[in-house]
């Protein structure tokens, strides 16, 4: 009994940590199944988190309790629009993809900061007075043993983020739009051939990332963080990434990543209050997200292959 | 008609003006005065002989890595593990400074070569992935950078202090810093580092310019398969240009240990150097030259963004977006090149 005892206790935390991951995560799914590489995540979600709590500060009086959802949609609009640029910069310009992903975050982090300094006088807002609230979830969470663990204690943007990740699964997999997304990123000349834009195709793929990477962003900043400042979002994004790989590019594999990564944080945060773990040094706690990813992707936790042209710029008429 | 070269000359420079532009329109438009906060840039970067010593010294740890990510990109590979490799060599040189008891002219060397073997084998571990398995480097070094920083910290914890945030000082026979130099630059933090990186520049120009070894890097990084054919060991090379360009950075790392700080303190997240060394390389057209001169001028504006503040009341982050818009300028080159080209063709 002590081991669902330790999951009721822990998994709220997993929940908890894991959304911004997922959200995020899904982003960079959508953009690298159409082939460009996001390494912007990271930035695209410091977009999310400053853009969430400066509107929660301005709004939180005039909107009251609804302030923190519609600071969510903010986030995500202001991080949609901001990864146009890398969209611009990546199909258009035919830019190194790379590269562009580090321009944007360093624009990113310095735009926010820039901006804070400018409007608030100082490097970090204050907190937030509407931020999200635990809650549980009505008869699901009088289920003995599961309801405790899963359906108690969390907030609802866990809960959504895991339907985003089943609607992303149905979007890329079961629509017209998702064939025509996993042929650009697989063979760009060939979707090209068959009529279908890949500028286009992959616009939409970047700005759907921006999309849900500031949605990320903004979970992480109205959960965890309430405020916004220079180390908010500090390798998230590039976690979130790391969980695409994880993943196999696929959303639910990025999903399962993201709760793992999730999981393995909740441990080291928890780790010290339990009895098998207090002998541990936190060190391997923290690193086994990304030693684990290593393994992964060198094949030993099974081959991931990345959609075939991710990075590559598509140039017309080019072989 | 424009030649190769003369693109490669312009396109960093119309990046540079276009981004203190986009800086400009910025201040303006948030009520500063772009001429006053630029003022202020300059006299904070070159204004006296102690700005001059701290933007030298800031300069010193980019060109490194700067060389770091420009050589992994002339053998075809991309380093963004530059920040990982300068957390262990930075903790491997402390480590040696702290730990041995050496005269001067023994012990900095010591420290520094352990530093870039440290660095070197943060750059091997992708390199053998990416050889053997094929696996992106640039995803295994951002992993790299992320186990670096938490090892780091966990050794700066329990090995190198008993639970503190900063490790203990090294010695003085392995400090950069001399009381000579310090006084000549106005009590600045400036050390012999810089001296350490131009050589190390001039290393790099050397080996790929002049050597056989160079010309097979460079030959894998034109065309793995070309090179495969005319017998070149590609996995060889590649593995070999990791290692070289995780030394480049441990190097880097050495220079904030033995020289800028004498210690090492725990980090919540990343020094910036190994992705501000992105933007070097870039700038710099990967060549060990052109690294020198965008470390310079990065370094310039990262020390002379302190003064904005109090003299113009600009916030120092305009200098992050102004860099920010240089590499998406220099990244974007294909439509610099063509509004060039377009240019060239209304004249006729």
């Amino acid at each position: 009994m002590q081991f669902i005892e330790l999951l009721q206790s822990i998994m709220p935390m997993v929940l908890f940590y894991s959304a911004p991951l997922i959200f995020t995560a899904l982003g960079g799914v959508f953009s690298e199944r159409s082939g460009v590489v996001n390494i912007g995540l990271e930035g695209l979600m410091v977009m999310g988190a400053f853009s969430s709590i400066v509107f929660n500060l301005t709004f939180a009086e005039t909107f009251g309790s609804l302030t923190p959802w519609l600071a969510l949609l903010v986030g995500a609009i202001v991080a949609g629009v901001f990864s146009i640029m890398h969209a611009v910069a990546a199909v258009t310009f035919h830019a190194n993809q790379v590269v562009s992903g580090v321009a944007i975050n360093m624009m990113a982090v310095g735009l926010g900061i820039f901006l804070i300094h400018d409007w608030y006088g100082k490097g970090q807002t204050d907190s937030i007075t509407q931020p999200f609230y635990t809650r549980s979830i009505p008869i699901l969470s009088d289920i003995p043993i599961i309801g405790e663990m899963f359906f108690s204690g969390s907030y609802y943007t866990s809960y959504i983020a895991i339907i985003f990740a089943i609607l992303s699964w149905f979007v890329i997999y079961k629509t017209s739009f998702g064939l025509r997304l996993r042929s650009v990123g697989e063979h760009p000349m060939a979707a090209d051939t068959n009529g279908i834009s890949v500028t286009r195709i992959r616009y939409i793929a970047v700005i759907l990332s921006g999309l849900l990477a500031g949605l990320g962003g903004a979970t992480y900043a109205l959960t965890i963080s309430l405020s916004f400042g220079g180390s908010t979002i500090s390798g998230q994004g590039f976690m979130a990434l790391a969980a695409v790989i994880f993943g196999k590019w696929h959303p639910l594999g990025a999903m399962g990543a993201a709760i793992f990564f999730g999981f393995a944080q909740a441990l080291s945060v928890a780790g010290r209050n339990l009895p098998f773990l207090a002998n541990v040094p936190n060190v391997y706690l923290v690193i086994a997200p990304y030693v684990l990813t290593i393994l992964a992707l060198a094949g030993f936790i099974g081959r991931a292959e990345a959609p075939k042209a991710n990075g590559e710029p598509y140039i017309k008429g080019s072989r | 008609m424009f030649s190769s070269r003369l693109f490669n000359i312009l396109i960093p420079v119309i990046s540079v003006v276009m981004g203190l532009i986009v800086g400009a329109i910025i201040m303006l438009s948030f009520g500063y005065n772009p001429i006053e906060g630029y003022v202020a840039l300059w006299n904070g970067a070159f204004g006296n002989m102690y700005f001059l010593g701290e933007t030298i010294r800031q300069s010193t740890p980019l060109i490194l890595t700067g060389l770091s990510i420009a050589f992994a990109f002339r053998s075809g590979l991309f380093n963004i593990g530059a920040e990982g490799q300068v957390f262990i060599g930075w903790v491997a040189a402390v480590w040696v400074g702290i730990n041995f008891d050496l005269p001067l002219v023994i012990h900095v060397p010591l420290a520094i070569l352990i530093a870039s073997l440290a660095g070197g084998f943060w750059g091997f571990i992708p390199g053998l992935l990416k050889a053997t398995r094929g696996v992106h480097e640039v995803i295994v070094t951002i992993m790299m950078n992320y186990i670096a920083l938490h090892v780091t910290n966990y050794m700066i914890r329990n090995v190198l202090s008993e639970n503190g945030d900063t490790s203990e000082r090294i010695k003085e026979t392995a400090s950069l810093r001399s009381d000579g130099l310090t006084e000549l630059f106005g009590y600045s933090q400036v050390h012999w580092g810089f001296i350490i990186a131009l050589i190390l520049a001039l290393f790099m120009w050397f080996l790929l310019e002049k050597t056989t070894i160079g010309y097979e890097l460079r030959a894998v990084g034109y065309n793995k398969h070309a090179a495969h054919y005319s017998g070149m060991s590609v996995k060889r090379n590649i593995m070999m240009a990791m290692i070289i360009a995780g030394a480049f950075a441990g190097v880097a790392g050495a220079m904030e240990g033995l020289g800028t700080f004498g210690y090492m303190y725990t980090h919540a997240s990343y020094t910036n150097l190994g992705f501000d060394g992105i933007a070097v390389a870039l700038l710099g057209a990967n060549t060990a030259i052109g690294s020198v001169l965008a470390a310079i001028l990065f370094g310039a504006l990262k020390v002379g963004a302190l003064r904005m503040p109090p003299l113009a009341g600009v916030p120092t982050e305009l200098v992050d977006i102004v860099i920010a818009v240089i590499i998406f300028f220099v990244a974007s080159s294909y439509i610099i090149r063509w509004v060039l080209l377009r240019f060239k063709k209304g004249e006729r």
